[in-house]
């Protein structure tokens, strides 16, 4: 008994740390373990986009995938969009996708077509002519002049490794190849400018500029610069894939604004509450001194789930919040199992302890089998997919699993910690619960 | 014992209960939501209160975007849906929706018609694999039983009671839906999964004691008539079942009262499915399994 004391001690305390980092997280606003909230509860964007593979070889659309996350990453956050996320979806039979995604989330983005705009738009590649404006005696201010080549010329760009400056070494390279009215624009842009800055801009963002040393004609340029092989990768990168990769088509989207998910907050709080409050009261009404254990497993389940889903993190959402709620109702499941079996063999006549542990050892399978079938739905429920669900499935399994662990062994050592080996006196009415017999 | 011994009576209320929700779904059909068909849905509130939901409909359908539905949702928001809006299209209807009244876009949805069918065929392929699978679980955890009735009869009946247990919410929300406008959108195929996984649950409990009866009758020697197992294990397990529907009844009650808007309606489907499943795991599941019995052991 005095084993089972101890550990009861331990699981309380645990309890009480784990509520009070959920609580403590929750209060400080710099924390990372503060919930995270969905975008139907925080208010913002979600922009499903199908990736038109056709043109593309299958050994290539992994990589297609990628080039295009990174563009769109890019187009986020010059959108100025604080915790963006952008995410791909493969195709394939396994997962049920029949066709490749990308899921742009942006919390706290209301206005669809801006953010549609801001990412759907063509890429711009540029080429500008940098100017150096000397204004008295301060520094020089340096404009970018339009030369009217863009990214539209482009044909190729390639990584090469020259011989560079320093003997020995190859400098890695990037090497262009304009298609044929490019070539021309070209050679005679770099003709009129030798000595000059010639601006590589994508997206309005300034990537490289490398000095024309020479008229290039023919329609190949190559931008050898200070860059390491990582940069030089990146560009041709950039430059290869600065119009999209492939095409995308917007297949959903959905924008949330924030007052719908304050009140969805601060409902699924007070249900939460109630909910917990009333099964707990039934619990205890119904079975007495169990009961008071089965609330107190549950509140301990409670703070084990919170802390669980802020440190995995678990985004939570409306349905998120619902399947919580629901688990609570299901969490005590086991534990009903349970106290009926004890009390079953208490009407017996066995002595307290004996029965308890006879109890658990008989509602054992039952838990077992049914907390299973509960996992397999909600992995079947996950891989069905939408954040929605998602949102919902995590949750619920998360709860089936933790509720199974909470009875079968906190409800048991909490129990065995203080009910005596003989019935009597006022433990008569505490194990009393529907048992008649003396 | 009682519940086996009206057994037959259980058996009619059921094919009642069966009939009403067949008969609702095929009258009333299932309204599938935009999820399922592709299309736009609006949310906008009126902080100074609805304007009769003729005149919002009327202010609509000036914009030329095909049919739109206009109901209301909640106190004072109402929502509107249509085919799957252009950008151009969707500022048409806010424009139009805000001529003589201020209003805020609450949300927004659009669903390609692609992705809709597709999830519809997700969803399917997911309930139809729960189904299998828990099947599979079960005979596979019944394999030691294997008289009376053999372990994957126990699968069987989990089947058929898994679908039973589906018609009857879903004929309820048909009516729901045809009453209220409430249509189907993903929570309320959550709700279906999740039910599932509830209902299995509830059977379980009860076939373990039948099980753990016909085990124990074994190894003691005991001849004891099939049925009166099954009642003894009803009888046994009937408290629990109750206790643990409530509770989760209560939980539901609790998220239908207070919690949010968005699951409303998923919560109450649950709480129907809930109360019929319990209902049904009681009163059906091992009385089920004495007929089977019987047709196992005709030639004895």
């Amino acid at each position: 008994m005095t084993r089972y004391r101890v550990f009861a001690v331990v699981a309380l305390i645990a309890g009480l740390l784990l509520a009070y980092f959920v609580w403590v997280t929750q209060a400080d606003p710099t924390s990372g373990y503060r919930f995270k909230l969905g975008l139907d509860l925080a208010g913002g964007t979600e922009l499903v986009y199908k990736a038109d593979m056709s043109q593309t070889a299958l050994g290539d659309r992994s990589d297609a995938l990628s080039a295009l996350q990174g563009v769109i990453e890019r187009r986020v956050n010059l959108f100025g969009v604080a915790e963006p996320l952008v995410q791909t979806e493969r195709a394939s039979t396994l997962s049920g996708i029949t066709e490749d995604r990308l899921i742009v989330d942006l919390p706290g983005v209301t206005d669809i077509k801006a953010a549609t705009d801001a990412l759907g738009k063509t890429p711009m590649l540029e080429f500008r002519l940098a100017r150096s404006a000397s204004s008295g005696q301060t520094t020089d201010t340096v404009t970018y002049e339009a030369t009217g080549l863009t990214g539209r010329y482009v044909a190729s760009a390639t990584l090469g490794f020259g011989s560079g400056a320093t003997a020995g070494l190859s400098a890695p390279e990037v090497i262009l190849n304009f298609n044929s009215d490019g070539a021309k624009l070209f050679e005679k842009l770099t003709s009129e400018n030798v000595g000059q800055q010639l601006a590589i801009f994508l997206d309005g963002q300034l990537i490289s500029s490398p000095v024309i040393q020479e008229p290039i004609p023919g329609g190949q340029a190559t931008i050898s610069g200070r860059f390491t092989a990582t940069e030089a990768r990146d560009l041709v990168r950039n430059l290869n894939f600065g119009a999209l990769p492939v095409p995308i088509t917007l297949e959903s989207s959905s924008a949330v604004g924030p007052t719908l998910g304050a009140a969805a907050i601060s409902a699924g709080v007070v249900a939460g509450i109630i909910g917990f409050a009333v099964v707990a009261l039934f619990m205890i009404a119904w079975y007495r001194l169990p009961g008071v254990i089965a609330a107190l497993a549950l509140a301990e389940y409670l703070a084990f789930m919170l802390a669980v889903i802020k440190v995995i993190p678990v985004t939570l959402t409306a349905s998120g919040i619902a399947g919580l709620i629901i688990s609570v109702g299901m969490a005590v499941d086991a534990n009903v199992l349970i106290f009926e079996r004890t009390k079953e063999e208490l009407r017996e006549g066995k002595e307290p302890r004996e029965a308890v542990h006879i109890g658990f050892s008989r509602a054992w399978p039952a838990i077992r089998d049914g907390h299973l079938t509960m996992i397999i739905s909600g992995v079947i429920l996950f891989w069905l997919g939408t954040s929605i669900v998602q949102g919902f499935a995590l949750v619920f399994v998360l709860g089936v699993l933790a509720s199974f662990i909470s009875a079968v062994s906190l409800s048991r050592v909490f129990l065995l910690a203080i009910v005596p080996e003989h019935r009597e006196g006022t433990w008569r009415f505490l194990l009393g619960s529907g048992i008649h017999n003396p | 014992m009682y519940v086996v011994t009206h057994r037959g009576l259980f058996f009619w209320i059921t094919g009642l209960m069966l009939a009403a929700a067949i008969g609702a779904i095929l009258v009333f059909g299932l309204p599938l939501g935009i999820d399922f068909t592709g299309g736009s849905m609006i949310q906008v509130s009126y902080p100074n209160g609805v304007p009769p939901l003729s005149t919002i409909q009327s202010q609509v359908d000036a914009v030329p975007v095909g049919t739109v539905s206009v109901r209301a949702s909640g106190e004072d928001a109402i929502s509107i849906r249509t085919r799957t809006l252009s950008q151009e299209e969707h500022d048409a209807i806010l424009s139009a929706l805000s001529a003589d009244a201020s209003v805020i876009e609450l949300s927004y949805t659009a669903v390609g018609p692609a992705l809709g069918s597709q999830f519809a065929n997700k969803a399917l392929w997911a309930i139809f694999t729960v189904i299998l699978v828990i099947m599979l679980y079960i005979a596979f955890a019944f394999r030691k039983v294997s008289r009376p009735v053999p372990s994957w009869g126990y699968g069987l009946t989990v089947v058929v009671m898994l679908i039973i247990d589906i018609i009857v919410p879903v004929g309820f929300y048909a009516a729901y839906a045809h009453f209220t406008g409430a249509e189907v959108d993903s929570l309320f195929i959550v709700a279906m999964l999740a039910l599932l996984g509830y209902v299995v649950n509830d059977v379980i409990v009860i076939f373990d004691r039948v099980r753990e009866h016909l085990a124990k009758n074994e190894r003691e020697g005991n001849r004891e008539p099939f049925e009166k197992t099954v009642g003894r294990s009803i009888d046994e397990t009937i408290t629990r079942s109750i206790n643990t529907s409530l509770t989760v009844v209560l939980a539901l009650i609790a998220l239908i009262y207070f919690g949010a808007e968005a699951t409303r309606t998923f919560a109450l489907v649950m709480l129907v499915g809930v109360v019929a499943g319990t209902f049904s795991s009681i009163t059906r599941s091992a009385p089920l399994l004495i007929p089977l019995a019987r047709w196992f052991n005709r030639e004895v």
